[in-house]
């Protein structure tokens, strides 16, 4: 156990390349996957067909078929049509379509549960569509979506465990090659459940301070929760009477 | 109707026509609002009222006749010897003169009470900030709020609401308000002041006003004339005092002994 240790503490430095690759992937496919949510979860609502017909089949599309075959099929096959990329852009592409897709329902409901009449008086001091969507109704909707969006972002992080199979030395490549060279399958893989668990609550803390900031702009105050009674969450800042510095928009 | 030659009518509907579905609940309707009037909508449930003051703020679509305001085709143009709709760019410059508040206050509560008067002063008036704000705070001022400036919409009451709301409306400087039983939504000891509000700017601008309202004596007060619907239809039209005194219609008359318990 003790020649575990050492062995571990040698490949510190590596598992440090692993995190970075790892968040790399994790945050580049988030940020691709919210873009491609709010564009396809915009799409999905559109009157127009020609919009919202396209927009259904590639949610349907990515929702549909299974991450690792997208990853295989961007990086081994598409190179055979004379697209080549590099292996972390794939997996940024294939994660970011993959649960943009899935976001795109969490934005598309969210938005659909702004109330009617937000968008009404948003007409009646006549905004734009752009003006109502990016000052009234996302700013709103985003509130609700976080919650649901902090799970797709954990989701989207085990997904980027896929990525050692198209040749990236991310946490998962770390594992394995810590258990190469520990041969104590049960330690090594012991050691990579944690370091998932740690970048994962250090995400979902992240989205949980988003969350925090959205509802009080809304000046809903914020109460202590199950996850904070485990301490899964940062204590909550009570919404202080005194208004939100102005301009902090 | 009574409008002096030369002065163009504020609002004017010819033969709308507004149907959802199967149900056509405004079958050729032909009214008009001269400058500076304010007209009062009274009716039955599922008359149309509401569905009026909809259409003049485009939240509902035209299926037939024109709406003119200030004389201008709002929604649509006569081009190759048919109305089409015009694009929303057009619209846009008609509606910057409409404004609405509606029963619900609607206010964005992702601001706070400043805020949510500015953003479209700002944003679609191109106002400077700074008189953005300055207009704001009279208004503010105006309907009573001005300690609430920057509080959260979510920490009003109802008529605190609805106040900010009116102010909000009135800080894009319509020509035109509309008014959707906005005292509706609210416990009684608070219409009163809502009510005050109203009355104010009533009597001290040259607002067009088209409202719905079941506050008969309010209406008495601040109308120039009312209009009673049924079924899509004016069915009597009249000065206030005629109409809650001595209404012609067998229609207005058990419609008014119904709202008024007499
Ligand atoms: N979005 C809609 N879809 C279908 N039907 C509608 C819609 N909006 C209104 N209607 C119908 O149009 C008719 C007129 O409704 P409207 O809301 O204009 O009446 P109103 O005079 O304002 O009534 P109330 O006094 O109850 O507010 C009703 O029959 C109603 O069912
Ligand atoms: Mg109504």
């Amino acid at each position: 156990m003790s020649d575990d240790l050492q062995t571990l503490v040698d490949r510190l430095p590596g598992l440090a390349d692993g995190v970075l690759v790892t968040l790399q992937m994790t945050l580049g496919g988030a940020v691709l996957a919210m873009v491609v949510a709010v564009v396809l979860g915009f799409g999905s609502r559109t009157q127009s067909l020609w919009v919202r017909g396209p927009s259904r089949v590639v949610v349907e599309f990515f929702r549909g078929t299974s991450l690792v075959v997208q990853l295989f099929w961007l990086f081994y096959v598409l190179p055979q049509f004379g697209f080549k990329m590099e292996a972390l852009a794939v997996a940024v592409l294939a994660l970011g379509l993959n649960y943009g897709a899935y976001a795109s329902e969490v934005v598309r409901g969210s938005i659909a549960s702004v109330p009617k009449g937000q968008w009404e008086a948003a007409t009646a001091l006549n905004m734009t569509w752009l003006h109502k969507v990016r000052r009234v109704i996302f700013p709103q909707a985003w509130a609700l979506m976080i919650p649901m969006l902090a799970n797709l972002l954990i989701q989207l992080l085990k997904g980027s465990a896929l990525a050692y199979y198209i040749t990236l030395q991310d946490v998962n490549f770390w594992t394995v090659e810590l258990r190469r060279a520990t041969a104590d399958t049960i330690f090594s893989y012991t050691a990579g459940l944690l370091v998932y668990f740690v970048i994962a609550y250090l995400l979902t803390w992240g989205m949980n301070l988003l969350e925090e900031r959205a509802k009080r702009r809304l000046g809903r105050g914020t109460r202590p929760s199950l996850r904070e009674a485990f301490g899964l969450k940062p204590r909550a800042m009570y919404a202080p009477k005194v208004p939100e510095a102005r301009g902090a928009i | 109707m009574t409008t002096t030659p030369g002065d163009v009518p504020a609002i004017e509907f010819q033969d709308v026509v507004k149907r959802f579905g199967d149900n056509t609940v405004l079958d050729r309707l032909n009214f008009s609002v001269p400058q500076g009037q304010r007209i009062t909508l009274i009716g039955p449930s599922g008359s149309g009222k509401t569905t009026i003051l909809r259409l003049l703020m485009t939240l509902e679509e035209l299926s037939g006749g024109l709406i003119l305001i200030d004389g201008d085709p709002y929604t649509h143009e006569y081009k190759g010897e048919k109305w089409v709709a015009v694009p929303e760019r057009r619209r846009r410059v008609v509606r910057n003169r409409v404004g609405m508040v509606f029963q619900q206050f609607n206010l964005f509560p992702n601001m706070s009470v400043l805020e949510n008067i500015i953003e479209s002063p700002v944003h679609v008036l191109k106002k400077s900030k700074d008189e953005a704000v300055a207009d704001a705070e009279r208004l503010l001022d105006k309907v009573g709020m001005s300690e609430k400036r920057d509080f959260k919409t979510n920490e009003l009451s109802g008529g605190q609401q609805q106040r900010v709301a009116i102010a909000r409306a009135l800080a894009m400087d319509p020509e035109i308000l509309l008014l959707d039983e906005v005292t509706s939504a609210l416990d009684p000891e608070i219409v009163a002041d809502v009510l005050d509000v109203l009355r104010e700017i009533a009597d001290t601008t040259d607002i067009t006003m088209l409202l719905v309202t079941h506050e008969m004596q309010f209406a008495r007060e601040v109308s120039d004339r009312v209009l009673m619907f049924d079924k899509g239809q004016i069915v009597e039209e009249a000065d206030p005092e005629t109409m809650f005194t001595n209404p012609s219609h067998e229609r207005t008359q058990a419609f008014l002994k119904a709202v008024l318990g007499g």
